[in-house]
C-alpha cells in the first residue's frame, strides 16, 4: 500500500473543498488509529454522541500534552492559562459557570435575545455597503466584518482594534490545524503562537483594567466584577476566558455564514424558498450544521481509561479525535445524509458537540447565521457563484472558505 | 400553542432560554421551567426554540401555520428518535 | 377469522377504546393513528378535561410560570376520537368485550388499552381529610385549589410526606416567601427513592432553603377549627405545628378498583402485563384484546431481573403507550417489547435531580463525579456486583454514560477512573434505604415480584 494514510489525507490542504468521503472511507473503520503515537479517529454518529459524555476522556491540556500532543500549552509558556474549553470538572464547569453569568440563563435570560435588532442593523448596514458592485467577496465583506462586530461590541473590544488583534488571532487558529503541528517549523511556529497569546493577552489585560475601574455594560467588565456564589474569576482567568470567547466568538461563526451561502448557492431552490419565507433560516441552519459544521472535528480529548467503542480499545492515555463532520453524514443516524435539505425533519446534528463542553456560544451563532443569510437571499438580486470550489482556509479544523466570490444582478433595499 | 418538553431527553443546554425567554427559563444552573401554553406573539421565538434544541425535546403544536412549508408541519413531530 | 384477517379488519373498521385520558392515552391514541389505525376509536376520561400535562402542576404552576388550566398536552397529529370526558369507567365484561360506565352507559371494543393511572392517596382519615385546607396535589383542580390558597398568604403550609410531589411542593413554597413545615416519617426526604447518601444531601438543601423539615415523625392528627378549617398538625414527637394549609404527599393509588371482579390480574400494585403491553387475567394468563400502559401497568423488566416493575415515570408512560398501541394493531412478529430503561426528574430549589435505571435496588453507592457538598454529583447505585441505576445533582450530561452501563450491567464498584471523581467517590458505601417493608412516600419504582397474578400489597400507607 502506498497511498497515504487516511489521516494525512483528511489534514491535507488539498482535500480541503471536499473531505466527505474520506469521512465516509473513516466511517467504515470504527476506530481508525493509524500510527503509532498518533490520534485515534471517531467518525460515526453514535459513537461520537457516546464519547462527548463519557467521562473517561478528558480535555484537560494536562493529559493531553502527557498524551503526547504538544498544544498542551501551560500556563509558563503562555503566560494565560487553559480556558474553560481545555479544563474538566470541576474546573471547566466553575469557569464557564461564572461566564455564562453574563452570557445567559438563568442569571442574563434576555442578553442575547435583546441583540437581535443590533444584529439586523449590523448586516443591514454591511449590505448597504456593497454599493453599486456587481460581485462582493462574502468572507470579507460580510461573513467576517459581520460576527466581529458583534463579539467586539458584546465582549465590549473597540471594534477599531479589530487590525490589531486580528494579527494575534490568526497565529493561534492556525495551531488549532493538526496539519501546521506536524509541519517542519515546528518549534518557530509554537513560539509565534506562544507570542500571539501572549500579546492577545496583554492588548485584553489593559480592557480588563479599564473595565475594572470603569466598567460598562459589556461581558469584559462583567466577568472582572462577577460575584455570584463561584466567586470572581481571578485576572488570569478573564484573559484566557477572553481571549477564547473573542477567537471563538467569530472565527466558528465567518464559516457557518460562508459555508450557508456558498451551499445555498449549490441549491438554489432552497435560496429562492428562503427569500419568500425568512422563517426557513431556523432550520436552513440547523441543517447548515449538520451538512457543512464549521468545526469540523474536536482533537483535543484524551482517553483517562481503556475505552471500547465497537470492540476497539482504545488505550488510556491516547489522543482522540472526534471528526464531527463525518458523524453530521453518518447513514446509520441520517436518511440520505449527502442531501442538504432543510426539510429533512430530523436535525440532530453534532455541529455544536455535545454534552459539557457544548458550544458555548451557540445560541448567538444561530442567531447571526439565520439574520446572515435570510437578508442576504432577500437582498442580493439573482446571485451566483464565481469560482466553485472556493480557494479554503488552511484550517482542517476550523473550515471554510477563505474567499467566496459571488456575482448578483443589483442589492435590493 | 401548546407545548411540551421531555425533561428526561433535556440536558440542561438551555437553548430554548436563550432564544424564547419569555416561555422557558432556568430555575438553577439546568432546572427548565416552561410555560406549556405559549402566547402568540411567542410564535417565532418558539420556533427557534424547538428547531434548536440539541436534544429534540421540544414538542409544540400549533405552529405550523407560521407559514406553509413542509419544514413547520414537521416541527410538529420534533420528537425524532 | 384467521388471525391475520382479524388485524386487517380491526385496523381498518374495529373499535378501540382507552380508558384513561390522560399522557399514556393521548400518545396511544396518536400511534395508533399515525400507523394506519382507521377504525372508531373512543378515549374515555373521568375528568372532565382533554389530556393535560402534570408534572408542571408541582412545578412552573405553583411557581406561577404556568397557569393549572393551560397545560393541555400538544398533539402530534389528529386523533379524530370519540370523547367521553367527565365518566368514569366503572367495570369492564371482558366476555361481552364491554366497558362500563359511571353514567350507565356501555362502551364496545374490539381492543381495550387501559390507561388509568393513579390518584393521589388521601389522608387517610376522612373527617380531618374534608377540613377546608387540606389539599392532594395530583390533578388540575387539586393544582388550581392549592395555588389559589397558597396566593392567599397563608401563615404557613405544612406538607406531610417529603418524597418528590412533597418536596417539590415546598420548594415552590419557599420560592414564594411561604413558611414551610415538610414532615417526613423517614430519615430524610427522597429517601425512600434514592437512599439515606441522598436523602441527606437533599434534607441540608431543604433546611439551607429555610424549609422546617421535621423527619423520624409521623403526622398524629390534623385539627379543625370551629369553623372546619385546618388549623393545626399533630406530630409523633408531642409537637404541634400551626398552619392554615396542609398538603398530603403520601404517594398514589392506582386506579385499578373497576376491575375488581373483571377478573384482570389488577390489584394495588397496578395491572400486570407481559412485556409487550398484554394484560394478564387473575390466573396467570395473558389476553388477547386488553393492553396496559403507564403509571397502572406493572410488566417484566429483563434488565432487572424479570421482575414487574410499577412505575410512576412521565417518559414510561410515553413509551410504553407507543409500544402498547403499535402492538394492538401488530401481529405476532411485528410486535415489540417495552424495555424502557426508568427515567425519573425532579425539579427543587433550582437543582435539578435526575435518575435512571433503579436506585431502589441499590445496595451501595459511589459518587463517581462532582461531589455531595456541591450538591452537583453523579451516584452510582450498585446492586450484586453490577450497576443498577445512577442518580444526578445538576450533572445531567454525564447520565446518559450512565445509562449505558446499568443496560450492559457493567461490574460495581466502577474499576476505572473518571473525571472529576473526589476522593469521597473512590469507595462505595452503603445506599441506606430504609428497610422495604416500611413505608415511604415518594418511591417512583416499585418492584413488585415475579408473578403477574400476584395481588400481595408490599407498600401500605402509613396509619396513625
Amino acid at each position: 500500500m502506498t497511498h497515504a494514510s487516511l489521516l494525512h489525507r483528511i489534514t491535507d490542504y488539498a482535500n480541503r473543498a471536499n473531505p466527505y468521503p474520506l469521512y465516509e472511507e473513516l466511517r467504515r473503520t470504527p476506530v481508525l488509529h493509524e500510527e503509532d503515537g498518533g490520534p485515534y479517529l471517531v467518525g460515526s454518529y453514535w459513537d461520537i454522541l457516546g464519547l462527548l459524555h463519557d467521562p473517561r476522556i478528558s480535555s484537560d491540556a494536562g493529559n493531553l500534552a502527557a498524551a503526547g500532543a504538544d498544544e498542551g500549552v501551560g500556563a509558563e509558556e503562555t503566560g494565560l492559562p487553559p480556558s474553560f474549553i481545555r479544563l474538566d470538572p470541576p474546573e471547566h464547569d466553575r469557569l464557564r459557570r461564572i461566564a455564562n453569568r453574563s452570557f445567559g440563563p438563568p442569571h442574563c435570560p434576555r442578553r442575547i435575545d435583546a441583540m437581535r435588532g443590533e444584529l439586523a442593523d449590523i448586516v443591514s448596514g454591511l449590505i448597504d455597503g456593497f454599493g453599486d458592485a456587481r460581485q462582493i467577496d462574502v468572507v470579507d465583506q460580510f461573513a467576517y466584518p459581520f460576527p466581529v462586530t458583534v463579539i467586539c461590541r458584546l465582549l465590549g473590544v473597540p471594534r477599531e482594534d479589530e487590525p490589531r488583534f486580528r494579527a494575534w488571532v490568526e497565529p493561534i487558529v492556525a495551531s488549532l490545524d493538526p496539519q501546521t503541528q506536524t509541519g517542519e517549523n515546528e518549534a518557530e511556529r509554537l513560539q509565534s503562537t506562544r507570542e500571539a497569546r501572549v500579546q492577545l493577552g496583554l492588548y485584553l489585560a489593559e480592557l480588563v483594567e479599564q473595565r475594572r475601574r470603569e466598567p460598562g455594560n459589556d461581558m469584559l467588565s462583567e466577568l472582572v466584577t462577577s460575584h455570584g456564589p463561584d466567586g470572581p474569576m481571578t485576572t488570569m482567568e478573564v484573559l484566557s476566558t477572553s481571549v477564547l470567547l473573542l477567537i471563538a466568538g467569530h472565527e466558528t461563526t465567518v464559516n457557518l455564514i460562508t459555508n450557508g451561502m456558498l451551499t445555498l448557492l449549490r441549491y438554489p431552490e432552497f435560496l429562492r424558498k428562503l427569500r419568500d419565507d425568512p422563517g426557513l433560516a431556523v432550520n436552513v441552519v440547523e441543517e447548515l450544521l449538520r451538512y457543512e459544521p464549521p468545526v469540523q472535528l474536536v482533537p483535543q480529548r484524551t482517553s483517562i481509561a481503556d475505552i471500547e467503542v465497537r470492540g476497539v480499545t482504545i488505550p488510556k492515555g491516547s489522543r482522540i479525535w472526534l471528526v464531527l463532520a463525518a458523524g453530521n453524514r453518518d447513514p446509520e443516524r441520517f436518511e440520505d445524509p449527502d442531501r442538504f435539505d432543510p426539510y429533512r425533519g430530523d436535525i440532530q446534528h453534532l455541529g455544536f458537540g455535545s454534552g459539557i463542553h457544548s458550544c458555548f456560544g451557540a445560541p448567538l451563532a444561530r442567531l447571526e447565521a439565520q439574520i446572515a443569510l435570510s437578508e442576504l437571499a432577500r437582498r442580493l438580486d439573482d446571485p451566483r457563484l464565481l469560482e466553485d470550489p472556493p480557494p479554503y482556509r488552511q484550517n482542517a479544523v476550523l473550515r471554510g472558505p477563505r474567499h467566496l466570490a459571488v456575482g448578483f444582478e443589483g442589492v435590493r433595499p | 400553542m401548546r407545548l411540551v418538553v421531555d425533561l428526561n431527553r433535556c440536558q440542561g443546554y438551555a437553548q430554548c432560554a436563550f432564544l424564547a425567554p419569555d416561555v422557558f427559563a432556568l430555575h438553577g444552573e439546568e432546572s427548565l421551567v416552561y410555560n406549556p401554553q405559549a402566547e402568540e406573539g411567542q410564535r417565532e421565538r418558539l420556533a427557534r426554540a424547538v428547531a434548536a434544541c440539541p436534544v429534540q425535546a421540544i414538542l409544540a403544536d400549533g405552529l405550523d401555520d407560521v407559514d406553509e412549508e413542509p419544514a413547520e408541519a414537521g416541527q410538529e413531530t420534533s420528537h425524532a428518535r | 377469522m384467521p388471525a391475520e384477517d382479524f388485524l386487517q379488519w380491526l385496523r381498518r373498521e374495529g373499535r378501540i377504546v382507552i380508558v384513561g385520558a390522560s399522557l399514556a392515552g393521548l400518545r396511544a391514541a396518536e400511534t395508533l393513528r399515525a400507523e394506519g389505525f382507521a377504525g372508531s376509536l373512543t378515549m374515555i376520561g373521568d375528568e372532565p378535561y382533554e389530556p393535560y400535562d402534570r408534572p408542571p402542576l408541582s412545578k412552573a404552576v405553583l411557581l406561577g410560570k404556568a397557569s393549572p388550566h393551560r397545560t393541555d398536552l400538544p398533539r402530534r397529529l389528529e386523533i379524530d376520537a370519540k370523547w367521553r370526558l367527565g365518566v368514569a369507567a366503572t367495570g369492564l365484561d371482558m366476555t361481552a368485550k364491554r366497558v362500563r360506565l359511571a353514567d350507565g352507559d356501555e362502551v364496545e371494543y374490539d381492543r381495550l388499552l387501559i390507561a388509568t393511572g393513579v390518584r393521589a392517596r388521601p389522608w387517610p382519615k376522612e373527617s380531618e381529610a374534608q377540613l377546608d385546607g387540606v389539599f392532594v396535589l395530583r390533578t388540575r383542580d387539586d393544582a388550581a385549589a392549592l395555588l389559589r390558597r397558597l396566593q392567599a398568604s397563608p401563615r404557613r403550609v405544612f406538607v406531610i410526606g417529603a418524597g418528590f410531589t412533597g418536596s417539590e411542593i415546598a420548594s415552590a413554597c419557599r420560592a414564594q416567601g411561604v413558611a414551610v413545615t415538610l414532615a417526613e416519617r423517614g430519615g430524610a426526604p427522597l429517601v425512600g427513592a434514592l437512599g439515606g447518601v441522598i436523602g441527606a444531601v437533599a434534607a441540608e438543601l431543604q433546611r439551607e432553603n429555610g424549609v422546617d423539615l421535621r423527619t423520624g415523625v409521623m403526622v398524629t392528627a390534623l385539627e379543625g377549627d370551629s369553623m372546619g378549617r385546618v388549623r393545626a398538625a399533630h406530630l409523633s414527637d408531642g409537637s404541634v405545628v400551626e398552619t392554615d394549609v396542609v398538603v398530603v404527599c403520601l404517594g398514589a393509588t392506582r386506579n385499578t378498583e373497576w376491575l375488581e371482579s373483571s377478573g384482570l390480574g389488577a390489584g394495588p400494585r397496578g395491572i400486570a402485563c407481559d412485556a409487550g403491553c398484554r394484560a394478564f387475567d387473575f390466573r396467570g394468563i395473558v389476553t388477547d384484546d386488553v393492553y396496559v400502559a403507564g403509571d397502572v401497568a406493572r410488566s417484566p423488566h429483563p434488565l432487572f431481573g424479570y421482575q414487574f416493575l410499577s412505575l410512576e415515570h412521565w417518559g414510561n408512560a410515553v413509551a410504553q403507550a407507543e409500544v402498547a398501541a403499535h402492538n394492538m394493531i401488530s401481529s405476532g412478529a411485528d410486535r415489540r417489547p417495552h424495555l424502557w430503561v426508568p427515567a425519573f426528574w425532579s425539579s427543587q430549589f433550582g437543582v435539578n435531580i435526575k435518575s435512571v435505571g433503579v436506585p431502589s435496588m441499590g445496595e451501595q453507592i459511589m459518587i463517581a463525579q462532582g461531589s455531595l457538598a456541591e450538591r452537583r454529583f453523579v451516584g452510582v447505585y450498585g446492586y450484586q456486583g453490577r450497576v443498577i441505576a445512577a442518580v444526578s445533582f445538576d450533572n445531567t450530561r454525564w447520565l446518559q454514560f450512565y445509562e449505558r452501563l446499568i443496560e450492559t450491567a457493567t461490574p460495581f464498584p466502577l474499576e476505572f477512573p473518571t473525571v472529576d471523581r473526589r476522593p469521597e467517590g473512590r469507595q462505595p458505601v452503603p445506599a441506606d434505604f430504609p428497610d422495604p417493608s416500611l413505608p415511604t412516600h415518594g418511591p417512583t419504582v416499585t418492584l413488585s415480584g415475579y408473578s403477574p397474578s400476584d395481588r400481595r400489597l408490599v407498600f401500605t400507607p402509613a396509619r396513625h
